[in-house]
C-alpha cells in the first residue's frame, strides 16, 4: 500500500509540474513579441498557407527531411511510434475504451518496437557521427537512455513478464477520481512508471520544449506579407510615439 | 594576417569535412576603437562590469525577441544543420557548425536563465560567462554571415542569424564592437552612405556616368539626383556609384528607366541602400538608417520607392521597411499612413529593380537584344538575403525566378549550378553579414568554397564564364575571392549589367 501512495503522490506531482511548467512556457512564448517579419523564405503568404507549412513540419518533419535523411528516418519513426504508443495508452485512462483506441492496440505494440529502433538509430548517430558527437551534452544521451528504458520496460511487460493491467487501469482511473486503488507490486512496473514521471517532470525544463517551440518559431509561423500589412510590436511602436 | 591565405582544395565529394577543433579559434576581426564606438552611441571599450551588463542585456533581448527565446530552448541537438554552413565546410572548425555557434550562447543562457543549468551545469552543457567565453563569442559570432542557410534545414526553423545578431547586440552594449560594421554605420549617419562618398562627389560621379553612357551609346541617359516630384526614388548600395562591377548595373537601371520613360531620382540624403544595423542586431540603428529613406521619400514627394541590387538591403526593404518606417502598404496608424497616402499602391512598395525590369519586359515596354550578351555563358548566384529573407513579385519563389527570367530575356546562354547550391539552398558568397573586411580575408576565402565548387563544375561542364548576382556584397566578395580559386575576377557581375548590354535605347 505504501508503494501505491508513493506512486499516487509521484504522479500528482509530475502532472502538476508538467502542466504548470508547460503552460508557463507557452504563455511566455506567446507573450514575447516578435518585432520583425522573419519567415524563412520562400514562405506562404496567407495564414492558411502557414498552417499547411506548420502541419507539414509537425507530421512529416519537412525541413529535417531536406536536412538529413538518416536523422529524418530515425526521428520520424521514433515520433510516429511514440504517438501511437501514447494513443494506445489511452485505454488506461478512459472507460469504456473508445473503439478507435481498441482498433490501434495491435499497431501500438509494433509502434513500441519501431520507436526503440528509431531511438537506437538516433543514439548511434550521436555516438558515431563526429559532428553530432561534438554537440552532444550528457543530458542528450540521458534523454535517449531514459526514453529507451521506458520503452523497453514497457515492452518487457508486454512480451516477457505480464503485469496485471486491469489493476493498473484501476489505479489510474482512481487517480483521476481522487480515489486511491492498489497498484500491482511489480518491480518492472515501478521502474516504467517512475521513469515516465521523471520524463513528465523534466519536460518543461528541457529540450523537449521543441514540441511547443516549433509552433512559436517566427521563421516558420509567420506569413510572408510584410509589404502588404504593417507589422508592429508594442515596444517598437513606442519608439514611434517618442519621435 | 601573417600566414599566406590560400583557397582550400575542392572536395572530391560534397560531404562534410571531418571536424578540426579550434582551427579558426584565433580568427578575430578587428575590434572597434573608442571613436568608432562612441560615434554610434556604444560604450568606447569593454566596460568593467561587462559580465553583469551582458547578462542583463541578454535577459532584455530574451523578453523582446521571441525568435531568440524560442531558439534558445527548442534545439534538440539533432545535428541536421551541422554540415550546412559554408564556414564550417570551408574551415572544418566545429564551432562554425550552426548548432555549435548557437551553443556558445545557449550554454550561457542555460547557466543564467534555466533551472537545470543553475543546478547541474555540466549535465546540460551550461557555462559561466567568463572572459574566455566572451572572446569566443566575439570570434565566432563574427564568423557567421547571417545567411540563414541553417534555418532552412532545422526542423524548428532555428535561425542562427538571429542568435548572431543577439550576440553582436550584447557585445556592442558592453563596448566590444566590431570595427568594420560600426565604422560603416558611423559613416552612414555622418555622410549618408557606407562608402563615405559626400554629396558633391556623388553628383560629379553621376555627371561622369552620363558622359560615359553618351559616349558609348550616343543617347542622353540621365542619372538624376534629388529631383523633387520624380515618380521613382531609387535606393541603391553606394558601391553602385563607383565600384566595379557594380557600376555597370547602375547604368543598367538608368537605361531601364530611360527606355521605359519613367522619371526617377536618387537621393543624396539616402544614398545608401545597405543597412548594417541589421548585421549588428540593433533595432535602433536598423530603424534610424531606414528612416533616411522615409525622409527622402517624403521630401522628394515620390510615388514609388525602388531598391537596387543589394541582398541584405532588399531583405531590410522588403521585410522590415514597412515595420520600421511605413514604406509599404496596409498601415492603419497615422504615422505610416502619412507616407502611404503619398505612394502609388498600384505598385508594390517598396519594389525591387528586378521586379520593375521584369514587369517592363513582360509588358514589352522595353526590348532586349539577347545577342549582345553572346560572349557570356551565364550562371546565377542567389544571394542569401534575397533567397531566404525576402520575396519578389508576390509569387512563391519569385525571388528566384524573376532574376533568372530577366537573364534569359537578356541573353542566350544560361546554365544552372547544381541543385542544393541554388534557390533557397544557396550558399552565401562568404562575405555577407558584416564580414566583408580584409581582416577576415582568410575566412572569406574559405567560406566561398562551396560556391566556388559549384561554379567550377559549371565552368568545366558548360564553359560558364559569367556569374550574375544581385548583391553588392556578393559582387565585392567574389571580385576579391575569385582569383584565389583561379577564376578571373571579372567573372562576377550584376543582372542589370546584362540588361545594360542588351537593352534597346534609340528607337523608342
Ligand atoms: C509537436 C510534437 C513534436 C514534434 C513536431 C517533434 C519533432 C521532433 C524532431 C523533428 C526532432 C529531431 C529529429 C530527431 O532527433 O528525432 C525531435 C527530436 C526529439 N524529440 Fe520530438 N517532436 C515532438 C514531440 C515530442 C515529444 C512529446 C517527445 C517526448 C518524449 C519528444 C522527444 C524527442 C526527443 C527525445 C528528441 C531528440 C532525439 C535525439 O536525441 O536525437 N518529441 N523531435
Ligand atoms: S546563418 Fe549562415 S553563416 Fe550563420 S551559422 Fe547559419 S549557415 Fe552559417
Ligand atoms: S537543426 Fe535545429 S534542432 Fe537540429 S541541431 Fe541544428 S539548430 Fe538544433
Amino acid at each position: 500500500m505504501t508503494m501505491t501512495t508513493l506512486f499516487a503522490a509521484l504522479f500528482y506531482l509530475a502532472a502538476l509540474l508538467f502542466s504548470v511548467g508547460l503552460i508557463y512556457r507557452i504563455r511566455d512564448y506567446a507573450r514575447t513579441p516578435a518585432p520583425l517579419v522573419i519567415p524563412t523564405t520562400p514562405a506562404p503568404r496567407t495564414v492558411g498557407g502557414v498552417a499547411m507549412r506548420m502541419a507539414r513540419e509537425v507530421f512529416f518533419f519537412e525541413s529535417l527531411f531536406k536536412g538529413n535523411l538518416w536523422t529524418w528516418a530515425f526521428g520520424w519513426l521514433f515520433h510516429v511510434g511514440l504517438a501511437l504508443v501514447l494513443l494506445r495508452h489511452l485505454r488506461y485512462f478512459i472507460d469504456p475504451v473508445w473503439d478507435w483506441v481498441i482498433f490501434i492496440q495491435p499497431f501500438g505494440i509494433y509502434a513500441g518496437l519501431v520507436m526503440v529502433a528509431g531511438l537506437a538509430g538516433l543514439w548511434a548517430r550521436r555516438i558515431f557521427v563526429d559532428r553530432v558527437r561534438f554537440i552532444s551534452t550528457p543530458s542528450d544521451h540521458l534523454m535517449l537512455a531514459l526514453i529507451i528504458a521506458i520503452a523497453l520496460s514497457g515492452l518487457f511487460m508486454k512480451f516477457v513478464s505480464h503485469t496485471d493491467v486491469i489493476a493498473v487501469k484501476n489505479f489510474f482511473i482512481g487517480l483521476l477520481h481522487f480515489n486511491l486503488q492498489a497498484l500491482p507490486s511489480d518491480g518492472i512496473l515501478y521502474a516504467h512508471l517512475s521513469m515516465i514521471a521523471t520524463l513528465m517532470i523534466i519536460f518543461p525544463f528541457s529540450k523537449l520544449l521543441h514540441a511547443p517551440g516549433l509552433f512559436f518559431s517566427p521563421s516558420r509561423n509567420q506569413a510572408d506579407n510584410s509589404r502588404d500589412k504593417r507589422h508592429l510590436s508594442a515596444w517598437a511602436a513606442k519608439l514611434e510615439s517618442g519621435k | 594576417m601573417a600566414a599566406e591565405i590560400k583557397a582550400p582544395a575542392y572536395r572530391q565529394f560534397s560531404i562534410a569535412p571531418a571536424i578540426q577543433p579550434g582551427s579558426m579559434a584565433d580568427t578575430k576581426t578587428f575590434v572597434a576603437n573608442e571613436k568608432i564606438q562612441e560615434a554610434i552611441g556604444f560604450p568606447p571599450a569593454l566596460v568593467d562590469d561587462w559580465h553583469d551588463r551582458a547578462i542583463a542585456k541578454m535577459g532584455e533581448l530574451l523578453s523582446k525577441y521571441r525568435s531568440f527565446k524560442v531558439y534558445m530552448d527548442a534545439c534538440v541537438h539533432c545535428g541536421a544543420c551541422s554540415d550546412k554552413c559554408h564556414y564550417f565546410i570551408g574551415t572544418a572548425d566545429p564551432k562554425n557548425m550552426p548548432v555549435a555557434r548557437q551553443d556558445l550562447m545557449r550554454s550561457v543562457y542555460r547557466r543564467y536563465f534555466t533551472i537545470p543549468g543553475k543546478l547541474f551545469p555540466k549535465l546540460v552543457g551550461a557555462r559561466d560567462l567568463t572572459r574566455e567565453v566572451l572572446d569566443e563569442w566575439y570570434n565566432y559570432f563574427h564568423q557567421c554571415s547571417e545567411c540563414r542557410r541553417c534555418s532552412v534545414f532545422c526542423p524548428y526553423g532555428i535561425d542562427t542569424a538571429e542568435i548572431t545578431m543577439a550576440a553582436r547586440e550584447i557585445l556592442n552594449s558592453i563596448g566590444y564592437g566590431q570595427k568594420y560594421s560600426n565604422e560603416i554605420i558611423g559613416k552612414v549617419h555622418k555622410i549618408g552612405n557606407n562608402l563615405g562618398l559626400p554629396g558633391p562627389a556623388l553628383t560629379d560621379t553621376l555627371e561622369g556616368l552620363e558622359e560615359d553612357v553618351k559616349e558609348a551609346t550616343g543617347i542622353d541617359v540621365r542619372f538624376p539626383i534629388d529631383v523633387k516630384g520624380a515618380e521613382v526614388l531609387l535606393i541603391t548600395p553606394s558601391a553602385d556609384f563607383f565600384a566595379e562591377p557594380h557600376i555597370d548595373s547602375l547604368i543598367g537601371y538608368a537605361k531601364v528607366f530611360h527606355a521605359a520613360g519613367i522619371s526617377w531620382t536618387l537621393s543624396s540624403k539616402a544614398s545608401e541602400a545597405g543597412n548594417f544595423g541589421m548585421f549588428i542586431g540593433n533595432y535602433q540603428q536598423l530603424r534610424e538608417i531606414a528612416m533616411r529613406v522615409r525622409e527622402a521619400a517624403l521630401d522628394l514627394g515620390v510615388k514609388r520607392v525602388v531598391v537596387g541590387e543589394c541582398g541584405h538591403a532588399w531583405r531590410v526593404a522588403y521585410s522590415f521597411w514597412n515595420t520600421l518606417t511605413g514604406v509599404g502598404s496596409g498601415a492603419a496608424d497615422p504615422y505610416a499612413m502619412q507616407l502611404q497616402k503619398q505612394l502609388d499602391h498600384r505598385y508594390k512598395q517598396p519594389m525591387h529593380i528586378c521586379e520593375v525590369t521584369w514587369d517592363l519586359i513582360e509588358r514589352k515596354v522595353i526590348r532586349l537584344d539577347k545577342e549582345a550578351n553572346d560572349k557570356h555563358i551565364i550562371t546565377y548566384h542567389d544571394s542569401c538575403n534575397v533567397a531566404r529573407g525576402s520575396g519578389m513579385g508576390d509569387v512563391f519563389g519569385g525571388q528566384f525566378d524573376i532574376p533568372r527570367n530577366i537573364i534569359r530575356a537578356a541573353a542566350n546562354n544560361y546554365v544552372e549550378m547544381a541543385e542544393g547550391t541554388t534557390r533557397e539552398q544557396t550558399f552565401c558568397c562568404g562575405g555577407g553579414g558584416g564580414l566583408l573586411t580584409d581582416d577576415l580575408l582568410d575566412l572569406r576565402v574559405k567560406g566561398a568554397l562551396p560556391r566556388m565548387e559549384a561554379l567550377h563544375n559549371v565552368t568545366e561542364t558548360h564553359g560558364v564564364n559569367f556569374m550574375a548576382t544581385i548583391c553588392a556584397i556578393c559582387k565585392a566578395q567574389f571580385t576579391k575571392v575569385l582569383p584565389y580559386y583561379g577564376f578571373d575576377r571579372r567573372t562576377v557581375g550584376g543582372v542589370h549589367q546584362l540588361v545594360s548590354n542588351a537593352i534597346r535605347l534609340g528607337d523608342k
